[in-house]
């Protein structure tokens, strides 16, 4: 398999900054795309990321990151199970259901 | 004037004094889609066996005399990335065709429970992602007052439902701005809570730090009301807040200022003429009743939109990570092992934008650029944060544009950096998690202008009082575009 790596070109700065290995970031991402969509999607990201570069200016020696803008902590619940939902509800929303059970493919072979 | 016309307060008033019924009110707003939805897109489909039953049940109780509240009968439509129970939630993506939820989100149960009838899916960019209604995989929905244009987004279809009179109340969800702004294009009021005033239980998750799921109304006033419903704690989501609810309506009409108002300079300097005018317009009007317009700054605003994008995008290449074709969903028919099954699935049933994003987020998450990305934009969130915080030890509000231009016409290309800084106005906001509203405040070739408040931490009410002193002094809440 041929590997696509597309270079940021809009750099007017110096040389490129960023390096996209499309196909290591599709699999990552679990999204087939062919040839021509991974050509398009890496100039796209390349130009985003250059645009990020300009968060690189920022002073952020000492400062803690948020994930949350109020993070509170320790939410807990009693230890107890609730209602769940049953295989009625959930056979509406299956792509495959049968007997009760969404059917998946097989991942482990005859021979395992 | 139609019933379809009448705002959620005033029918509110005709239910409570049985002038008239929630059938009646459910009718007309039927009626009305079939009119102008044709023109408009902003329904992906209601079921109207449903719309109907909900509103005898309504008109039951309150013959009873066991109305369940003010909004009791009155009609609220969800954008369609917010579950009820047995209806579909597409996320406006091929990938949920198909999916009914088994489930309320906890506002639509706040809503059954305030006796509200809860009805039609609304039109949005796919998954939230995109500020014009154009990224929709099922159809485009237009700008009421200029069908030629987007109505914004990504809850786009709940402003124009509301702004085309299908529904006097709507729900969105604002992750960047996306009721503010479509509310803005729309002419209606759009309200951002503050992150975690309003459960987020249900709502199909896109960057969960940032969601936050509030009302789209034709007036202040029913956009408190609203959200006097759908607002408090819930164990269904950890990150709310348990904080008591106050009364809206009436913390509104109890604050009357006069008020310290600031003026970001990094939102007005540079800003183009339309968004300055738009904040102009409001800051001659709070000067003008004795209210205090006072300069200040956001030093670190201008790198929001470079840090939400890295935000967002890595927070929904993990939510997204659960449409997988196997669970529910979509499920390739080309596939022939459980790895096809996921890259078959989602290529066929993520959109562009999608499929961007996920691909983005994946990049600044993966081992060797999550610090110089991920890590760096969570500090430069927490530096943002920090600039709002200090300007408020001296504000009581801060007032801005929402958006530095007006809605582009549908199929103009438009670049994705042009695209994403559209929301250089509005993403601060989610980054620090404050409350925000989008107030009509006029026009500009036959189009509407909105101006932004952005309050304190839980400070809804002086928000709505600001917005409500304006909006009473002027007649836009009563402007309706011509279908």
């Amino acid at each position: 398999m041929t590997s696509t790596t597309v270079s940021s070109k809009t750099n007017k700065e110096g040389p490129a900054r960023t390096d996209i290995n499309i196909d290591h970031l599709t699999k990552l991402a679990r999204i087939a795309l062919s040839d021509e969509e991974k050509l398009r999607f890496a100039g796209e990201l390349c130009l985003i990321l250059d645009y990020f570069e300009q968060l690189k200016s920022v002073d952020v020696s000492g400062v803690e990151p948020s994930a949350h803008p109020f993070p509170v902590f320790n939410v807990l619940r009693d230890d107890a199970a609730g209602p769940m939902l049953g295989a009625d509800a959930l056979r509406l929303i299956a792509p495959v259901f049968r007997d009760d059970c969404v059917v998946v493919p097989r991942i482990v072979d005859d021979e395992g | 004037m139609s019933l379809c016309q009448k705002t959620a307060a005033e029918l509110a008033a005709l239910l409570s004094n049985r002038d008239v019924s929630a059938r009646e009110i459910a009718l007309a707003c039927i009626a009305r889609v079939e009119a102008v939805d044709a023109r408009v897109g902003a329904f992906l489909g209601f079921d109207a066996a449903d719309f109907l039953a909900q509103a005898d049940a309504s008109d039951a109780r309150r013959s009873r005399g066991a109305a369940l509240g003010v909004l009791d009968g009155v009609p609220v439509a969800l954008k369609d990335n917010i579950s009820a129970i047995g209806q579909p939630l597409t996320c406006a993506s091929k990938i949920l065709s198909g999916y009914v939820s088994p489930y309320d989100a906890t506002v639509t149960r706040k809503l059954r429970e305030a006796g509200a009838v809860v009805w039609g899916r609304l039109n949005m960019d796919e998954f939230a992602m995109g500020a014009s209604t154009t990224n929709s995989a099922f159809h485009p929905t237009r700008n009421p007052w200029d069908t030629a244009r987007s109505p914004g987004g990504s809850s786009g279809g709940s402003a124009a439902a509301v702004a085309a009179s299908m529904t006097p109340l709507a729900l969105g969800s604002d992750t960047g701005g996306s009721i503010r702004q479509p509310a803005a294009h729309c002419g209606v009021v759009g309200l951002k809570p503050t992150y975690g005033r309003v459960s987020r239980y249900g709502l199909a998750a896109f960057a969960s730090s940032l969601d936050q799921i509030g009302p789209i109304a034709n007036t202040v006033v029913d956009a408190a009301l609203l959200l006097q419903v759908i607002a408090g704690g819930d164990p269904f989501d950890g990150t709310s807040l348990a904080d008591a609810v106050p009364d809206y309506a009436a913390g509104m009409r109890a604050a009357h200022g006069p008020w310290k108002i600031g003026i970001p300079d990094e939102f007005f300097s540079d800003a183009p003429a339309s968004a300055r005018s738009a904040v102009e317009v409001a800051a001659a009007f709070f000067q003008g009743r004795g209210d205090t317009i006072i300069p200040v700054s956001l030093p670190r605003a201008k790198h929001a939109v470079a840090a939400y994008y890295i935000i967002a995008t890595a927070e929904a290449s993990s939510n997204l990570a659960r449409y997988d074709g196997i669970r529910y969903g979509q499920r390739s028919t080309g596939a022939t092992d459980a790895t096809d099954i996921y890259a078959l699935s989602r290529a066929e049933g993520f959109g562009d934008e999608v499929k961007r994003r996920i691909i983005l987020g994946a990049y600044v998450l993966t081992s060797g650029y999550y610090e110089a990305y991920y890590l760096r934009a969570q500090k430069v969130r927490s530096l943002i944060r920090d600039d709002f915080a200090r300007v408020f030890e001296t504000v009581d509000f801060i007032l801005a544009p929402v958006t530095p231009t007006p809605p582009p016409r549908i199929g103009d290309g438009i670049g994705l950096l042009e695209q994403y800084l559209g929301d250089i106005y509005t993403i601060p906001v989610n980054l620090a998690g404050l409350p925000a509203i989008s107030v009509p405040c006029g026009e500009a070739d036959k189009l509407p202008s909105g101006f932004q408040l952005i309050g304190k931490p839980l400070d809804e009410c002086t928000l709505l009082a600001g917005a409500h002193a304006f909006e009473e002094a002027h007649d836009f809440a009563a402007r309706r575009p011509t279908l």
